[in-house]
């Protein structure tokens, strides 16, 4: 599994740094950072199912 | 409102978002619209359209080009604007400025910077239900939770966060209520809150603390200092934004757990649960419904709109539209995926949303910790706000003795 995170789209609501911590991190103006690159390890999948299931801009994708 | 308002013949082309119908029955509105005019419009102020479906509302949310901010209130008459950033920016500025503007406040207002606010809001919370439980004590057995809990939370951490009195909040309270409701009478400048603000800014800038207000005396665009009116404008968006939508949000949740003992088992013996049950409240009681004012002619879903109309971006229906959440009209106290837009959509997302969320959480917690069992006195007293900010502004609470 792998997430495609669109910072273009983000808007900083800040729902996958709340949901997906080991995920997404923050700038200082709260828009999310992507902070794995490639496969998702198999415990966080959840996880990240979650980060973008609650973006409400429909910024992350996950790809499977 | 303190006239009275034309009632409304049909909500399709008469809709009125000021109407006491419109505060005692908005979600059965949202939906009988949605089924058959999804997207209303009014002759009133001059002119205003209501999409109630999500696509539409993020639609509009989104274009910032036939839709501009430069006035987010509905009025009789349209605003003066002072370009480029309104009267409060960011909210009221459109690109570019608007993005000048934001950044300022991002800054401020990231979740990690808010986070340090938690201590503040928590105390502020304790405080508050400490004296509840005097009065309890005292013997009194019907408490008014509204204005004794949830509309403090709020008034306090913004005077807090801006460095102002925290018993200027019925002075915050009257700016809200003139602004927000529509009274139709511009006060005199010595009673605005323009002067006040003028007054406590002058003050301040002689004296910088670690407060909002100090920040924003010492932030600059490209070198220069904000302007007066951009510092001001600023500081009334927090006081005007800022306070009713958190206070509706808190008092709303307080509603649904005082009605649902399912929920409030769920709450206190699942912590786990918590952090999705804050989300729904925000989807399913979101406070705010935003507006635009049409800048160019466009046509949307077959409805010729019109330079100088307003439209009305009602999220809390957004919220509600069965196209984007599985049983939508179900409070579900566990909901997993929930892209609600309680905070709007696009690149006017809600600057106070980490503290709004921090605030609802806290209030949340320390009450559901204080009163995990707790009932309406009478459902039928509970009153709702007019408007663009929906919550309930009286919740008289059981406390048998």
């Amino acid at each position: 599994m792998k997430i495609k995170y669109d910072r273009s789209a983000c808007q900083g609501h800040n729902r996958c740094y709340m949901l997906a911590p080991e995920l997404f991190d923050t700038d200082d103006e709260g828009y999310a950072i992507l902070l794995v690159d490639g496969d998702i390890p198999s415990e966080l999948e959840e996880k990240a199912r979650l980060a973008a299931d609650n973006c409400p801009e429909f910024a992350i994708e996950i790809e499977e | 409102m303190t006239d009275v308002r034309p009632p409304v013949a049909d909500w399709a082309t008469d809709f009125d978002h000021q109407h006491p119908d419109y505060a005692a029955n908005a979600p059965e509105i949202w939906d009988e619209l949605r089924d058959g005019c999804p997207i209303a419009h009014t002759d009133r102020y001059g002119g205003a359209w209501f999409p109630t479906r999500h696509e539409d509302i993020a639609t509009i949310s989104k274009d910032v080009v036939h839709f501009s901010s430069q006035g987010v209130v509905v009025t009789e008459e349209r605003p003066d604007i002072p370009a480029p950033m309104g009267y409060a920016p960011p909210i009221t500025s459109d690109p570019p400025f608007h993005s000048i503007a934001r950044g300022i406040m991002l800054k401020f207002f990231s979740p990690k910077a808010i986070d340090a606010w938690e201590p503040t809001v928590r105390e502020t919370c304790r405080r508050l239900i400490a004296d509840i439980k005097a009065k309890i004590d005292a013997g009194e057995t019907t408490i008014d939770i509204a204005s004794n809990y949830s509309q403090h939370i709020p008034v306090s951490v913004m005077a807090d966060m801006l460095g102002l009195p925290r018993q200027d909040g019925d002075v915050f309270r009257g700016f809200i209520h003139n602004i927000m409701e529509q009274t139709g009478e511009e006060p005199p400048y010595e009673e605005s809150m323009d002067f006040y603000l003028d007054t406590h800014v002058a003050k301040r800038r002689n004296n910088l603390g670690d407060d909002l207000i100090s920040y924003l005396c010492q932030a600059d665009i490209e070198g220069m200092p904000l302007l007066d009116e951009h510092v001001r404008g600023t500081i009334g968006l927090l006081i005007i934004a800022g306070i009713d939508t958190t206070w509706s949000a808190i008092g709303a949740g307080l509603w649904h757990m005082a009605q649902s003992p399912k929920d409030r088992d769920r709450w206190t013996n699942d912590p786990s649960v918590q952090p999705f049950a804050l989300e729904e409240i925000l989807r399913f009681y979101a406070p705010v419904t935003m507006a635009r004012l049409i800048a160019e002619d466009i046509e949307l879903g077959g409805c010729p709109m019109k330079a100088g109309d307003w439209a009305l971006l009602p999220f809390p229906a957004a919220n509600r539209d069965p196209e984007a959440f599985e049983r939508a009209d179900e409070f579900v106290i566990d909901r997993a995926r929930n892209r609600h837009s309680a905070f709007g959509l696009g690149i006017h997302r809600c600057v106070g949303s980490n503290l709004a969320r921090l605030e609802v959480r806290i209030a949340m917690e320390e009450w559901m910790d204080a009163f995990p069992n707790f009932e309406l006195a009478d459902p039928d007293a509970v009153t709702w706000s007019t408007g663009q900010v929906r919550g309930p502004r009286q919740l008289p609470v059981l406390f048998p003795g």
